[in-house]
């Protein structure tokens, strides 16, 4: 794939987002606010940044991505689709009965998918594994892993925070969503998560953060943490949950639930208008 | 050999170690319990497979998850109690759902755990591994034969739960034995009444079965070293023999072996039949061998059930 420009990238972002909306709104359900939030990272990474070829999805030498915040399974079905690991005609099926693309990502049963998630707090745990076989096996592919801020209050990330740093597991870039909202409201009001870069840098992790929906940014701190020599990386993309959608941004309410017809005309239509 | 008293941890460490030789994919994590789980016999020959995660279970196996999706053979081992119930959602979802090779491997199980007392003393775990998907569970009757399962789950895709215990008790089967998943076999023959057990209370049984042929009663003991899956012939064989059962377990009557072979039984061929193994309660502390009789689960508790579903046949 010739190597894309920022703005076509983010034009993809859009088009992912748009995709997203379509999906959602097909099935009824689903999480459309923390995959908006994510499409900017999830461009870059699929679109320029990860070593992948959709021909042929499990080569030995591939990148590897893990969503972590399995609930954005739409972004990344997304991503796929358009990057041609299946067609995107089947994206409509997100949530059907008989569909491969299942509520949360399962394992392989859609090229591509490289680890189920869901249920929060273990993608990290399955990245930090996959990244060690990368090192046993004297590969060089990288592994990136995707994490929800509100994840991060599930203990178990910062068990792998401690071990991938133990093992210098400097072939994983980590980035964390901080769209600062979950469920039941603001991440800071529920269980608060700052100074979160200062929880990283404790752990002994190199932390840049960006602008989360600043592809320029997001792909040149990516090319930072691939040079790293020592411990793992990880990128705090500052976001916001349901970008690029004006009713949907900041808005808690679309954590877990899909356009209804009006929203869903206003949201096509406001993403239509900035896709090429 | 037999009548030897060996620890099976000890053997699934010497398993693990001629793995390391013979299999290049096999990776081996453990809890910082490497000593007690005897992990440790891999790690002397391939430390730089070998995978020491901390006191952290759930990131042991998300780990292990992550390695196996990456082509390993994954062994992650703790003391049963963690390694079944702290983790359990973390082996649900990244494990047994995807259906990755992981073998979950417990020591430690059931009341002979002893003196570390009710914290330590899974009674709880076949029940909760036998209910996962994708799931097999395996509970080897001696030292010999935890041997020959580590060996035998090496080479069988997919996930799995063994379970050993801690101490050192006689062995049953010689030391070249084999061992096929899915397979029961019957280590007494007799016609009055099928004593099916698991692990360390298959020897108890024996000794129960050599008491009950003393009082003229002949009882047949098959060794169900494979709970999932089941192997349903071997339970209809011996049941429509002897048409009494009595199932003796180091685990809770809810949910284990005794449950999986009333469950068997009731669909398929209904039959008298009594459980042997900790009823709804947790343990305590104490020597092994107290806590068994304390417990019900000697070999004079498992000859007066037997006696007691004899009665009800028909």
């Amino acid at each position: 794939m010739a190597e894309l420009g920022i703005d076509e990238l983010q034009n993809i972002a859009n088009k992912l987002r748009l995709d997203v909306i379509e999906m959602t709104t097909a099935a009824g359900s689903g999480h459309p606010g923390g995959s908006l939030s994510a499409a900017d990272a999830i461009a870059a990474l699929y679109f320029r940044v990860m070593n992948i070829d959709p021909a042929d999805p499990y080569k030995e030498d591939r990148d590897r991505f893990v969503l972590s915040k399995g609930h954005a399974a739409p972004i990344l079905y997304a991503a796929l689709a358009e990057r041609g690991y299946f067609p995107t005609e089947e994206l409509i099926t997100l949530r059907k009965i008989g569909s491969r693309l299942q509520g949360h990502p399962s394992y392989r049963e859609v090229p591509g998918v490289e680890v189920t998630t869901g249920s929060l707090g273990q993608g990290l745990s399955m990245a930090c594994g996959i990244a060690l076989a990368g090192k046993l096996d004297k590969k060089d592919y990288r592994v990136y892993c995707l994490l929800g801020d509100g994840e991060l209050q599930e203990g178990q990330n910062w068990e792998a925070a401690m071990f991938a740093r133990a093992k210098g597991l400097n072939n994983m870039t980590v980035l964390v969503d901080r769209n600062k909202l979950q469920i039941c409201g603001n991440t800071e009001e529920v269980l608060a998560l700052d100074p979160l870069p200062e929880k990283f840098r404790a752990f002994g992790w190199n932390v840049t953060i960006v602008d989360g929906h600043n592809i320029r940014q997001i792909i040149e701190a990516c090319f930072k943490a691939s040079q790293a020599k020592k411990g793992p990386s990880v990128i705090i993309l500052n976001t916001v949950k349901g970008k690029g959608v004006s009713f949907m941004e900041n808005n808690v309410g679309f954590h877990g639930r899909s356009c209804k017809p009006d929203e869903y005309e206003k949201a096509v239509e406001e993403l239509k208008a900035v896709i090429r | 050999m037999s009548g030897e008293k060996l620890a099976q941890r000890s053997y699934y460490g010497k398993a693990l170690a001629d793995l390391a030789e013979i299999d290049p994919n096999v990776v081996v994590l453990d809890a910082d319990l490497a000593g007690s789980t005897k992990t440790s016999s891999f790690e002397k020959v391939a430390p730089e497979r070998f995978v020491e995660v901390g006191i952290a279970e759930a990131n042991m196996i998300g780990i292990a998850a992550g390695l196996a999706a990456s082509g390993k053979t994954a062994f992650a081992s703790t003391f049963g109690v963690f390694a079944s119930g702290r983790c359990w959602e973390q082996i649900r979802m990244a494990v047994a759902y995807p259906n990755l090779n992981v073998k979950v491997v417990a020591t430690h199980c059931g009341l002979s755990v002893g003196p570390d007392g009710a914290t330590h003393q899974a009674l709880e775990d076949i029940a909760i591994m036998r209910a996962l998907p994708n799931m097999t569970v395996v509970v080897p009757c001696d030292a010999h034969e935890a041997y020959a399962a580590t060996i035998a789950l090496a080479k069988t895709n997919g996930p799995a739960y063994m379970r050993m215990g801690r101490s050192e008790f006689p062995v049953i089967k010689p030391a070249d034995c084999t061992f096929t998943i899915g397979k029961a076999d019957v280590v007494r023959e007799g016609t009055d009444v099928s004593i099916i057990a698991c692990g360390q209370m298959v020897q108890t049984s024996l000794e129960a079965a050599e008491m009950l042929a003393a009082e003229g009663i002949n009882a047949e003991v098959i060794n169900m070293a494979t709970i999932k899956p089941l192997d349903g012939e071997a339970i209809k064989a011996t049941a429509s023999k002897t048409g009494a059962v009595v199932t003796v377990e180091e685990h809770s009557v809810i949910g284990g072996l005794g449950s999986a072979v009333a469950e068997y039984l009731s669909e398929n061929l209904p039959t008298p039949m009594g459980r042997i193994g900790t009823k709804d309660t947790f343990g305590e502390s104490g020597e092994a061998e107290e806590l068994l009789v304390k417990y019900g689960l000697a070999k004079e508790d498992i000859v007066a059930k037997a006696k007691e579903i004899i009665k009800l046949k028909s």
